[in-house]
Protein backbone atom coordinates (compact mmCIF):
# COMPACT_ATOMS: atom_id res chain seq x y z
CA UNK A 1 0.00 0.00 0.00
CA UNK A 2 1.66 3.20 -1.16
CA UNK A 3 0.58 6.26 0.77
CA UNK A 4 0.46 9.70 -0.79
CA UNK A 5 1.39 13.09 0.62
CA UNK A 6 -2.19 13.97 1.41
CA UNK A 7 -2.76 10.77 3.42
CA UNK A 8 0.45 11.20 5.40
CA UNK A 9 -0.50 14.77 6.31
CA UNK A 10 -3.95 13.60 7.32
CA UNK A 11 -2.55 10.81 9.55
CA UNK A 12 -0.19 13.30 11.19
CA UNK A 13 -3.08 15.64 11.84
CA UNK A 14 -5.18 12.84 13.36
CA UNK A 15 -2.20 11.80 15.51
CA UNK A 16 -1.55 15.42 16.52
CA UNK A 17 2.02 15.29 15.29
CA UNK A 18 3.51 18.26 13.51
CA UNK A 19 5.63 17.19 10.56
CA UNK A 20 7.68 19.48 8.37
CA UNK A 21 6.86 19.58 4.66
CA UNK A 22 10.47 18.62 4.01
CA UNK A 23 10.01 15.33 5.91
CA UNK A 24 6.82 14.19 4.20
CA UNK A 25 8.63 12.31 1.44
CA UNK A 26 10.54 10.32 4.01
CA UNK A 27 7.33 9.47 5.90
CA UNK A 28 5.63 8.46 2.65
CA UNK A 29 8.37 5.98 1.83
CA UNK A 30 8.94 4.62 5.35
CA UNK A 31 5.27 4.15 6.17
CA UNK A 32 4.54 2.65 2.75
CA UNK A 33 7.33 0.12 3.26
CA UNK A 34 5.96 -0.87 6.67
CA UNK A 35 2.44 -1.22 5.26
CA UNK A 36 3.76 -3.39 2.41
CA UNK A 37 5.49 -5.51 5.00
CA UNK A 38 2.44 -5.97 7.25
CA UNK A 39 0.30 -6.86 4.24
CA UNK A 40 2.03 -10.25 4.26
CA UNK A 41 -0.83 -11.02 6.64
CA UNK A 42 -2.99 -11.46 3.55
CA UNK A 43 -1.16 -14.72 2.78
CA UNK A 44 -3.39 -16.32 5.40
CA UNK A 45 -7.09 -16.77 4.84
CA UNK A 46 -8.77 -15.61 8.03
CA UNK A 47 -12.36 -15.65 6.77
CA UNK A 48 -14.65 -16.59 9.63
CA UNK A 49 -11.91 -16.44 12.31
CA UNK A 50 -13.05 -14.60 15.42
CA UNK A 51 -10.69 -11.73 16.25
CA UNK A 52 -8.56 -12.10 19.40
CA UNK A 53 -8.12 -8.74 21.11
CA UNK A 54 -6.40 -10.03 24.16
CA UNK A 55 -4.74 -13.23 25.47
CA UNK A 56 -7.54 -13.68 27.98
CA UNK A 57 -10.12 -13.57 25.20
CA UNK A 58 -11.56 -10.20 26.08
CA UNK A 59 -13.30 -11.11 29.33
CA UNK A 60 -12.19 -8.32 31.61
CA UNK A 61 -12.98 -8.08 35.28
CA UNK A 62 -15.18 -5.20 36.37
CA UNK A 63 -14.89 -3.56 39.75
CA UNK A 64 -17.68 -2.37 42.00
CA UNK A 65 -18.82 1.10 41.01
CA UNK A 66 -17.77 2.74 44.26
CA UNK A 67 -15.31 5.50 45.08
CA UNK A 68 -11.95 4.02 46.09
CA UNK A 69 -9.53 6.87 45.43
CA UNK A 70 -9.03 9.94 47.54
CA UNK A 71 -8.59 13.44 46.15
CA UNK A 72 -4.95 13.91 45.15
CA UNK A 73 -5.33 16.96 42.97
CA UNK A 74 -2.36 18.75 44.47
CA UNK A 75 -0.02 15.80 44.07
CA UNK A 76 -1.10 15.27 40.48
CA UNK A 77 -0.94 18.94 39.54
CA UNK A 78 2.52 19.35 40.96
CA UNK A 79 3.93 17.95 37.71
CA UNK A 80 1.71 19.99 35.35
CA UNK A 81 3.48 22.33 32.88
CA UNK A 82 1.11 25.23 33.59
CA UNK A 83 -1.60 25.56 36.21
CA UNK A 84 -3.43 28.18 38.21
CA UNK A 85 -5.92 27.96 41.08
CA UNK A 86 -6.11 24.17 40.78
CA UNK A 87 -6.78 24.26 37.05
CA UNK A 88 -4.66 23.19 34.09
CA UNK A 89 -3.89 26.06 31.74
CA UNK A 90 -4.11 25.68 27.96
CA UNK A 91 -4.46 28.20 25.12
CA UNK A 92 -7.90 29.77 24.92
CA UNK A 93 -10.39 27.46 23.17
CA UNK A 94 -13.62 29.49 23.53
CA UNK A 95 -13.84 33.14 22.51
CA UNK B 1 30.08 -10.04 46.14
CA UNK B 2 28.55 -9.18 42.78
CA UNK B 3 28.58 -12.77 41.55
CA UNK B 4 26.53 -14.11 44.45
CA UNK B 5 23.00 -15.32 43.72
CA UNK B 6 20.14 -13.21 45.09
CA UNK B 7 19.35 -15.81 47.74
CA UNK B 8 22.92 -15.58 49.05
CA UNK B 9 22.89 -11.77 49.02
CA UNK B 10 19.61 -11.80 50.98
CA UNK B 11 21.11 -14.32 53.39
CA UNK B 12 24.21 -12.15 53.94
CA UNK B 13 21.91 -9.26 54.81
CA UNK B 14 19.79 -11.25 57.26
CA UNK B 15 22.82 -12.73 58.99
CA UNK B 16 24.34 -9.20 59.07
CA UNK B 17 27.50 -10.17 57.17
CA UNK B 18 26.80 -7.01 55.19
CA UNK B 19 24.42 -4.11 55.75
CA UNK B 20 22.07 -2.82 53.10
CA UNK B 21 23.83 0.54 53.22
CA UNK B 22 27.20 -1.14 52.52
CA UNK B 23 25.71 -3.28 49.78
CA UNK B 24 23.85 -0.37 48.16
CA UNK B 25 26.98 1.81 48.27
CA UNK B 26 28.97 -1.05 46.74
CA UNK B 27 26.57 -1.24 43.79
CA UNK B 28 26.29 2.55 43.45
CA UNK B 29 30.10 2.58 43.13
CA UNK B 30 29.93 -0.13 40.47
CA UNK B 31 27.27 1.84 38.59
CA UNK B 32 29.59 4.87 38.64
CA UNK B 33 32.56 2.78 37.50
CA UNK B 34 30.57 1.47 34.53
CA UNK B 35 29.02 4.78 33.50
CA UNK B 36 30.37 4.33 29.98
CA UNK B 37 27.76 1.60 29.42
CA UNK B 38 25.02 4.26 29.77
CA UNK B 39 22.86 1.61 31.44
CA UNK B 40 21.10 4.05 33.77
CA UNK B 41 19.03 7.15 33.10
CA UNK B 42 18.62 8.12 36.76
CA UNK B 43 20.71 7.26 39.79
CA UNK B 44 19.85 9.00 43.06
CA UNK B 45 22.28 7.83 45.76
CA UNK B 46 20.52 9.80 48.51
CA UNK B 47 17.20 8.15 47.67
CA UNK B 48 18.73 4.65 47.47
CA UNK B 49 20.75 5.03 50.66
CA UNK B 50 17.72 6.30 52.58
CA UNK B 51 15.87 3.14 51.53
CA UNK B 52 18.92 1.08 52.51
CA UNK B 53 18.99 2.65 55.99
CA UNK B 54 15.30 1.82 56.39
CA UNK B 55 16.01 -1.77 55.28
CA UNK B 56 18.82 -2.04 57.84
CA UNK B 57 16.43 -0.80 60.52
CA UNK B 58 13.94 -3.51 59.50
CA UNK B 59 16.66 -6.16 59.57
CA UNK B 60 17.72 -5.01 63.07
CA UNK B 61 14.13 -5.46 64.18
CA UNK B 62 13.88 -8.88 62.58
CA UNK B 63 11.20 -7.65 60.18
CA UNK B 64 12.69 -9.34 57.14
CA UNK B 65 11.14 -10.34 53.81
CA UNK B 66 12.61 -12.06 50.72
CA UNK B 67 14.54 -9.11 49.29
CA UNK B 68 14.84 -6.76 52.26
CA UNK B 69 17.90 -4.58 51.71
CA UNK B 70 18.68 -5.91 48.22
CA UNK B 71 19.26 -3.19 45.59
CA UNK B 72 17.26 -3.75 42.40
CA UNK B 73 17.47 -1.67 39.22
CA UNK B 74 14.23 -0.76 37.46
CA UNK B 75 13.49 -0.19 33.85
CA UNK B 76 12.56 3.47 33.57
CA UNK B 77 9.05 2.46 32.48
CA UNK B 78 7.96 1.73 36.07
CA UNK B 79 6.63 4.79 37.88
CA UNK B 80 8.60 5.59 41.02
CA UNK B 81 7.25 8.14 43.45
CA UNK B 82 9.85 10.82 44.06
CA UNK B 83 12.30 9.60 41.41
CA UNK B 84 12.28 10.62 37.75
CA UNK B 85 10.43 8.28 35.34
CA UNK B 86 11.20 9.13 31.70
CA UNK B 87 10.31 5.99 29.74
CA UNK B 88 13.37 6.82 27.63
CA UNK B 89 11.54 9.80 26.16
CA UNK B 90 12.00 13.55 26.01
CA UNK B 91 8.27 13.97 26.55
CA UNK B 92 8.64 12.60 30.11
CA UNK B 93 12.09 14.10 30.70
CA UNK B 94 10.78 16.08 33.70
CA UNK B 95 8.19 13.60 34.98
CA UNK B 96 8.28 12.67 38.65
CA UNK B 97 5.41 10.28 39.25
CA UNK B 98 3.04 11.07 42.12
CA UNK B 99 2.61 7.32 42.74
CA UNK B 100 4.48 4.01 42.58
CA UNK B 101 3.82 1.23 40.08
CA UNK B 102 2.50 -1.91 41.79
CA UNK B 103 5.78 -3.71 40.98
CA UNK B 104 7.71 -0.93 42.76
CA UNK B 105 5.19 -0.78 45.60
CA UNK B 106 5.53 -4.52 46.26
CA UNK B 107 9.31 -4.34 46.26
CA UNK B 108 9.19 -1.32 48.58
CA UNK B 109 6.88 -3.20 50.96
CA UNK B 110 9.31 -6.10 50.81
CA UNK B 111 12.16 -3.78 51.80
CA UNK B 112 14.11 -3.87 48.53
CA UNK B 113 16.18 -0.83 47.56
CA UNK B 114 15.75 1.05 44.25
CA UNK B 115 19.26 1.18 42.79
CA UNK B 116 18.23 3.44 39.92
CA UNK B 117 16.24 3.63 36.71
CA UNK B 118 17.66 1.90 33.68
CA UNK B 119 17.92 3.08 30.11
CA UNK B 120 15.49 1.75 27.53
CA UNK B 121 14.21 2.29 24.02
CA UNK B 122 11.79 5.20 23.98
CA UNK B 123 8.40 3.95 25.23
CA UNK B 124 9.87 0.43 24.88
CA UNK B 125 9.72 0.74 21.08
CA UNK B 126 12.93 -0.77 19.85
CA UNK B 127 15.14 -3.84 19.87
CA UNK B 128 18.52 -2.19 20.36
CA UNK B 129 18.13 0.55 22.98
CA UNK B 130 19.14 3.03 20.27
CA UNK B 131 15.79 4.86 20.27
CA UNK B 132 16.34 6.17 23.81
CA UNK B 133 16.38 9.97 24.13
CA UNK B 134 19.18 9.36 26.66
CA UNK B 135 21.51 7.67 24.19
CA UNK B 136 22.41 4.13 23.23
CA UNK B 137 23.49 1.53 25.81
CA UNK B 138 26.62 -0.53 25.23
CA UNK B 139 26.65 -4.30 25.44
CA UNK B 140 29.06 -5.27 28.26
CA UNK B 141 30.35 -8.21 26.16
CA UNK B 142 31.36 -5.96 23.27
CA UNK B 143 31.00 -2.20 23.60
CA UNK B 144 30.60 -1.77 19.84
CA UNK B 145 27.38 -3.80 19.88
CA UNK B 146 23.88 -3.13 21.16
CA UNK B 147 22.58 -4.75 24.37
CA UNK B 148 19.23 -5.43 22.69
CA UNK B 149 16.02 -3.76 23.69
CA UNK B 150 13.87 -2.42 24.80
CA UNK B 151 15.03 -3.35 28.33
CA UNK B 152 18.64 -2.80 27.23
CA UNK B 153 19.79 -0.86 30.29
CA UNK B 154 18.45 -3.46 32.71
CA UNK B 155 20.08 -6.29 30.74
CA UNK B 156 23.43 -4.48 30.47
CA UNK B 157 23.35 -3.64 34.20
CA UNK B 158 22.74 -7.25 35.23
CA UNK B 159 25.28 -8.62 32.75
CA UNK B 160 27.97 -6.17 33.95
CA UNK B 161 27.13 -7.10 37.55
CA UNK B 162 26.36 -3.49 38.41
CA UNK B 163 22.89 -4.50 39.64
CA UNK B 164 22.13 -7.80 41.42
CA UNK B 165 18.85 -8.00 39.50
CA UNK B 166 16.54 -5.76 37.50
CA UNK B 167 13.02 -5.41 36.24
CA UNK B 168 12.07 -5.19 32.59
CA UNK B 169 9.01 -5.27 30.40
CA UNK B 170 8.31 -7.36 27.35
CA UNK B 171 5.82 -6.45 24.62
CA UNK B 172 7.39 -8.37 21.73
CA UNK B 173 10.63 -9.66 23.23
CA UNK B 174 11.93 -6.70 25.23
CA UNK B 175 13.00 -8.82 28.22
CA UNK B 176 14.11 -11.98 26.38
CA UNK B 177 15.99 -10.44 23.44
CA UNK B 178 18.27 -8.18 25.55
CA UNK B 179 18.77 -11.06 28.00
CA UNK B 180 19.95 -13.20 25.06
CA UNK B 181 22.25 -10.45 23.72
CA UNK B 182 23.75 -9.84 27.16
CA UNK B 183 24.21 -13.48 28.22
CA UNK B 184 21.77 -13.39 31.13
CA UNK B 185 18.32 -14.68 32.12
CA UNK B 186 15.16 -12.78 31.24
CA UNK B 187 11.67 -14.01 32.02
CA UNK B 188 8.44 -12.75 30.52
CA UNK B 189 5.65 -14.11 32.71
CA UNK B 190 2.21 -15.09 31.43
CA UNK B 191 0.06 -12.10 30.52
CA UNK B 192 -1.80 -11.14 33.69
CA UNK B 193 0.79 -12.54 36.10
CA UNK B 194 2.50 -9.23 36.96
CA UNK B 195 0.46 -6.05 37.43
CA UNK B 196 0.73 -3.42 34.73
CA UNK B 197 -0.44 -0.66 37.09
CA UNK B 198 2.05 2.19 36.94
CA UNK B 199 3.99 0.47 34.17
CA UNK B 200 3.83 3.00 31.36
CA UNK B 201 1.65 1.53 28.62
CA UNK B 202 2.97 0.74 25.14
CA UNK B 203 0.63 -1.99 23.81
CA UNK B 204 -1.66 -2.97 26.65
CA UNK B 205 -2.74 -6.39 25.37
CA UNK B 206 0.91 -7.46 25.01
CA UNK B 207 2.89 -5.64 27.75
CA UNK B 208 4.11 -7.72 30.67
CA UNK B 209 6.67 -6.92 33.34
CA UNK B 210 9.18 -9.45 34.58
CA UNK B 211 12.61 -10.15 36.07
CA UNK B 212 16.00 -9.72 34.40
CA UNK B 213 18.54 -11.69 36.42
CA UNK B 214 21.63 -13.86 36.24
CA UNK B 215 19.73 -17.10 36.80
CA UNK B 216 16.29 -18.66 36.75
CA UNK B 217 16.51 -19.13 40.53
CA UNK B 218 17.05 -15.37 40.94
CA UNK B 219 14.15 -14.72 38.56
CA UNK B 220 11.89 -16.92 40.70
CA UNK B 221 12.80 -14.97 43.85
CA UNK B 222 12.11 -11.62 42.24
CA UNK B 223 8.92 -12.89 40.62
CA UNK B 224 7.71 -14.10 44.01
CA UNK B 225 7.72 -10.49 45.15
CA UNK B 226 6.31 -8.74 42.08
CA UNK B 227 3.72 -11.27 40.81
CA UNK B 228 0.16 -11.66 41.96
CA UNK B 229 -3.32 -10.29 41.67
CA UNK B 230 -3.74 -6.52 41.66
CA UNK B 231 -7.21 -4.99 41.63
CA UNK B 232 -5.73 -1.90 39.95
CA UNK B 233 -4.99 -3.78 36.72
CA UNK B 234 -8.13 -5.03 34.98
CA UNK B 235 -6.10 -7.74 33.21
CA UNK B 236 -4.44 -9.01 36.39
CA UNK B 237 -5.47 -12.63 36.84
CA UNK B 238 -7.30 -13.36 40.06
CA UNK B 239 -5.87 -16.65 41.22
CA UNK B 240 -3.44 -17.76 43.92
CA UNK B 241 0.20 -17.04 43.10
CA UNK B 242 2.46 -20.07 43.48
CA UNK B 243 5.87 -20.01 45.14
CA UNK B 244 7.94 -19.84 41.96
CA UNK B 245 11.07 -20.97 43.81
CA UNK B 246 9.50 -24.07 45.36
CA UNK B 247 9.50 -26.27 42.26
CA UNK B 248 12.80 -25.19 40.75
CA UNK B 249 14.54 -28.50 41.41
CA UNK B 250 11.69 -30.64 40.08
CA UNK B 251 12.77 -33.57 37.93
CA UNK B 252 12.49 -33.07 34.16
CA UNK B 253 12.95 -36.74 33.25
CA UNK B 254 10.58 -37.44 30.36
CA UNK B 255 10.01 -33.75 29.59
CA UNK B 256 8.74 -33.38 26.03
CA UNK B 257 10.43 -30.41 24.32
CA UNK B 258 8.77 -29.17 21.15
CA UNK B 259 11.04 -27.68 18.49
CA UNK B 260 9.07 -25.58 16.00
CA UNK B 261 10.31 -25.96 12.43
CA UNK B 262 9.69 -22.21 12.03
CA UNK B 263 12.28 -21.36 14.71
CA UNK B 264 15.08 -23.22 12.91
CA UNK B 265 14.54 -22.13 9.33
CA UNK B 266 15.77 -19.44 7.00
CA UNK B 267 17.22 -16.37 8.68
CA UNK B 268 18.72 -18.24 11.65
CA UNK B 269 22.43 -17.68 11.99
CA UNK B 270 24.37 -20.97 11.67
CA UNK B 271 26.47 -20.40 14.70
CA UNK B 272 23.43 -19.53 16.85
CA UNK B 273 21.73 -22.72 15.66
CA UNK B 274 24.78 -24.81 16.53
CA UNK B 275 24.93 -23.38 20.06
CA UNK B 276 21.18 -23.82 20.62
CA UNK B 277 21.24 -27.43 19.38
CA UNK B 278 24.12 -28.17 21.73
CA UNK B 279 22.07 -26.76 24.64
CA UNK B 280 19.14 -28.94 23.59
CA UNK B 281 21.56 -31.87 23.74
CA UNK B 282 22.13 -31.01 27.41
CA UNK B 283 18.38 -31.32 27.97
CA UNK B 284 18.44 -34.76 26.37
CA UNK B 285 21.17 -35.73 28.84
CA UNK B 286 18.80 -34.60 31.61
CA UNK B 287 16.18 -37.03 30.32
CA UNK B 288 14.11 -34.84 28.04
CA UNK B 289 12.96 -35.82 24.57
CA UNK B 290 12.96 -33.54 21.55
CA UNK B 291 9.86 -33.49 19.35
CA UNK B 292 9.41 -31.67 16.05
CA UNK B 293 6.37 -29.43 16.09
CA UNK B 294 4.78 -26.92 13.78
CA UNK B 295 3.65 -23.34 14.45
CA UNK B 296 2.50 -22.62 10.89
CA UNK B 297 1.29 -19.06 11.45
CA UNK B 298 4.18 -17.88 13.60
CA UNK B 299 6.15 -16.79 10.53
CA UNK B 300 3.60 -13.99 10.21
CA UNK B 301 3.81 -12.89 13.83
CA UNK B 302 5.97 -9.87 12.96
CA UNK B 303 3.53 -8.32 10.45
CA UNK B 304 0.66 -9.11 12.84
CA UNK B 305 2.49 -7.46 15.73
CA UNK B 306 3.42 -4.38 13.70
CA UNK B 307 -0.26 -3.68 13.23
CA UNK B 308 -1.50 -4.49 16.73
CA UNK B 309 1.28 -2.93 18.80
CA UNK B 310 1.37 0.42 16.92
CA UNK B 311 -2.44 0.56 16.99
CA UNK B 312 -2.53 0.15 20.74
CA UNK B 313 0.42 2.53 21.08
CA UNK B 314 -1.21 5.27 19.03
CA UNK B 315 -4.14 5.11 21.41
CA UNK B 316 -2.06 4.83 24.61
CA UNK B 317 0.30 7.65 23.64
CA UNK B 318 -2.56 10.04 22.91
CA UNK B 319 -2.33 10.96 26.60
CA UNK B 320 0.92 12.88 26.09
CA UNK B 321 -0.54 16.25 25.29
CA UNK B 322 1.58 18.68 27.30
CA UNK B 323 -1.36 19.56 29.53
CA UNK B 324 -1.16 17.49 32.72
CA UNK B 325 2.48 16.42 32.92
CA UNK B 326 5.64 16.09 30.89
CA UNK B 327 7.21 18.28 28.24
CA UNK B 328 5.27 21.13 26.65
CA UNK B 329 6.54 23.03 23.60
CA UNK B 330 7.66 26.52 24.54
CA UNK B 331 6.27 28.31 21.53
CA UNK B 332 2.76 27.64 20.20
CA UNK B 333 -0.43 29.25 18.96
CA UNK B 334 -3.77 27.59 19.62
CA UNK B 335 -4.50 24.37 21.51
CA UNK B 336 -4.11 22.06 18.50
CA UNK B 337 -0.83 23.75 17.63
CA UNK B 338 0.34 23.19 21.22
CA UNK B 339 -0.48 19.47 20.99
CA UNK B 340 1.19 19.08 17.62
CA UNK B 341 4.39 20.90 18.53
CA UNK B 342 4.61 19.31 21.98
CA UNK B 343 4.28 15.81 20.54
CA UNK B 344 6.61 16.46 17.60
CA UNK B 345 9.29 17.74 19.97
CA UNK B 346 8.65 15.17 22.67
CA UNK B 347 8.64 11.95 20.64
CA UNK B 348 11.60 10.50 18.75
CA UNK B 349 11.54 9.11 15.21
CA UNK B 350 10.59 5.50 15.95
CA UNK B 351 7.77 6.49 18.32
CA UNK B 352 6.40 8.98 15.78
CA UNK B 353 6.58 6.31 13.08
CA UNK B 354 4.62 3.81 15.16
CA UNK B 355 2.01 6.36 16.19
CA UNK B 356 1.49 7.17 12.51
CA UNK B 357 1.17 3.49 11.51
CA UNK B 358 -1.24 2.81 14.36
CA UNK B 359 -3.33 5.88 13.61
CA UNK B 360 -3.57 4.79 9.99
CA UNK B 361 -4.46 1.18 10.84
CA UNK B 362 -7.26 2.34 13.11
CA UNK B 363 -8.58 5.06 10.81
CA UNK B 364 -11.94 4.89 9.06
CA UNK B 365 -11.89 2.58 6.05
CA UNK B 366 -8.70 0.71 7.02
CA UNK B 367 -9.68 -0.87 10.34
CA UNK B 368 -10.87 -4.18 8.84
CA UNK B 369 -7.91 -4.55 6.48
CA UNK B 370 -5.32 -4.03 9.19
CA UNK B 371 -6.46 -4.13 12.80
CA UNK B 372 -9.22 -6.71 12.46
CA UNK B 373 -7.13 -8.85 10.11
CA UNK B 374 -4.25 -8.80 12.61
CA UNK B 375 -6.57 -9.80 15.47
CA UNK B 376 -7.82 -12.76 13.44
CA UNK B 377 -4.27 -13.81 12.69
CA UNK B 378 -3.50 -13.40 16.37
CA UNK B 379 -6.11 -16.03 17.18
CA UNK B 380 -4.59 -18.45 14.66
CA UNK B 381 -1.13 -17.91 16.16
CA UNK B 382 -2.51 -18.56 19.67
CA UNK B 383 -4.29 -21.69 18.43
CA UNK B 384 -1.06 -23.00 16.88
CA UNK B 385 0.46 -22.96 20.36
CA UNK B 386 -2.56 -24.70 21.89
CA UNK B 387 -2.28 -27.49 19.32
CA UNK B 388 1.49 -27.76 19.75
CA UNK B 389 1.10 -28.15 23.52
CA UNK B 390 -0.97 -31.29 22.94
CA UNK B 391 2.30 -32.92 21.82
CA UNK B 392 4.85 -31.30 24.11
CA UNK B 393 5.27 -29.76 27.58
CA UNK B 394 7.47 -26.81 26.65
CA UNK B 395 8.67 -25.28 23.39
CA UNK B 396 12.29 -24.34 22.81
CA UNK B 397 14.38 -22.59 20.22
CA UNK B 398 16.76 -19.69 19.80
CA UNK B 399 15.62 -16.42 21.40
CA UNK B 400 16.96 -14.39 18.48
CA UNK B 401 18.07 -15.21 14.92
CA UNK B 402 21.50 -13.60 15.47
CA UNK B 403 23.66 -12.48 18.36
CA UNK B 404 24.12 -8.79 19.25
CA UNK B 405 24.69 -6.58 16.20
CA UNK B 406 26.79 -3.43 15.90
CA UNK B 407 25.46 -0.13 17.21
CA UNK B 408 24.05 1.70 14.18
CA UNK B 409 23.85 -1.41 11.97
CA UNK B 410 20.06 -1.53 11.78
CA UNK B 411 18.95 1.85 13.08
CA UNK B 412 18.04 3.13 9.59
CA UNK B 413 16.06 0.06 8.60
CA UNK B 414 12.93 -0.38 10.75
CA UNK B 415 11.90 -3.70 9.19
CA UNK B 416 15.33 -5.31 9.64
CA UNK B 417 15.12 -4.17 13.26
CA UNK B 418 11.59 -5.59 13.70
CA UNK B 419 12.71 -9.03 12.41
CA UNK B 420 14.96 -9.38 15.44
CA UNK B 421 11.90 -10.35 17.42
CA UNK B 422 10.65 -13.04 15.05
CA UNK B 423 10.96 -15.83 17.67
CA UNK B 424 9.71 -13.83 20.64
CA UNK B 425 6.69 -11.89 19.34
CA UNK B 426 4.31 -14.85 18.91
CA UNK B 427 4.69 -15.58 22.63
CA UNK B 428 3.30 -12.12 23.50
CA UNK B 429 0.49 -12.47 20.97
CA UNK B 430 -0.57 -15.69 22.73
CA UNK B 431 0.11 -14.32 26.25
CA UNK B 432 2.40 -17.23 27.19
CA UNK B 433 5.34 -17.31 29.61
CA UNK B 434 8.77 -17.30 27.96
CA UNK B 435 12.31 -17.18 29.25
CA UNK B 436 15.67 -16.61 27.63
CA UNK B 437 18.66 -18.26 29.29
CA UNK B 438 22.31 -18.28 28.31
CA UNK B 439 23.17 -21.24 26.06
CA UNK B 440 26.79 -20.51 25.22
CA UNK B 441 28.64 -18.25 22.78
CA UNK B 442 28.76 -17.90 19.01
CA UNK B 443 31.97 -18.04 16.96
CA UNK B 444 32.66 -14.36 17.69
CA UNK B 445 32.33 -14.88 21.45
CA UNK B 446 28.93 -13.24 21.78
CA UNK B 447 26.27 -14.76 24.03
CA UNK B 448 23.48 -16.89 22.57
CA UNK B 449 20.06 -17.20 24.24
CA UNK B 450 17.87 -20.28 24.44
CA UNK B 451 14.16 -19.52 24.64
CA UNK B 452 11.81 -21.73 26.63
CA UNK B 453 8.08 -21.20 26.15
CA UNK B 454 5.46 -22.65 28.47
CA UNK B 455 1.71 -23.01 28.59
CA UNK B 456 -0.43 -20.17 29.91
CA UNK B 457 0.20 -19.72 33.65
CA UNK B 458 2.71 -22.58 33.68
CA UNK B 459 5.34 -20.00 34.69
CA UNK B 460 6.72 -22.03 37.59
CA UNK B 461 7.34 -24.97 35.26
CA UNK B 462 9.22 -22.79 32.76
CA UNK B 463 11.46 -21.56 35.59
CA UNK B 464 11.96 -25.15 36.76
CA UNK B 465 13.03 -26.29 33.27
CA UNK B 466 15.40 -23.32 32.94
CA UNK B 467 16.85 -23.87 36.39
CA UNK B 468 17.62 -27.53 35.69
CA UNK B 469 19.85 -26.56 32.78
CA UNK B 470 21.54 -23.97 35.00
CA UNK B 471 22.33 -26.61 37.61
CA UNK B 472 23.91 -28.82 34.90
CA UNK B 473 25.87 -26.08 33.10
CA UNK B 474 27.70 -22.90 34.07
CA UNK B 475 26.99 -20.68 31.04
CA UNK B 476 24.90 -18.33 33.17
CA UNK B 477 27.77 -17.76 35.59
CA UNK B 478 30.22 -16.31 33.11
CA UNK B 479 30.62 -12.56 33.24
CA UNK B 480 31.93 -10.30 30.48
CA UNK B 481 35.51 -9.03 30.67
CA UNK B 482 35.70 -6.12 33.11
CA UNK B 483 32.73 -7.32 35.14
CA UNK B 484 34.16 -10.43 36.76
Amino acid sequence: MALDHHTVKNIARLARLQIDESNIDRYVSELSRILDFVEQMNQVDTAGVAPLAHPQGGRLRLREDVVTETDQREAFQKVAPEKEAGLYLVPKVIE
Amino acid sequence: MHNKPLSKIADDLVTKRVSSVELTQYYLDRVAQHQHLNAFITVDPEFSLAQAREADRRIQQGDVATLTGVPIAHKDIFCTKGMLTTCGSRILSNFVSPYDATVIDRLNQNGAVILGKTNMDEFAMGSSNETSYYGAVKNPWDHATVPGGSSGGSAAAVAARIAPAATGTDTGGSIRQPAAFCGITGFKPSYGQVSRYGMIAFASSLDQGGPITRSAADAALLLNVIAGFDARDSTSVQQPTPDFAAGLDGDIQGLRIGLPAQFFGEGLDNSVERVVRAALGEYEKLGATLIDIDLPNSALCVPCYYVLAPSEASSNLARYDGVRYGHRASDYGDLIDMYMKTRAEGFGGEVRRRIMIGTYALSAGYYDAYYLKAQQLRRLIAQDFEQAFEKCDVIMGPTTPTTAFAIGAKSDDPIAMYLNDIYTISVNLAGLPGISIPAGWDDAGKPVGLQIIGQYFDDAHVLNVAHRLQTATDWHQRAPVGAE
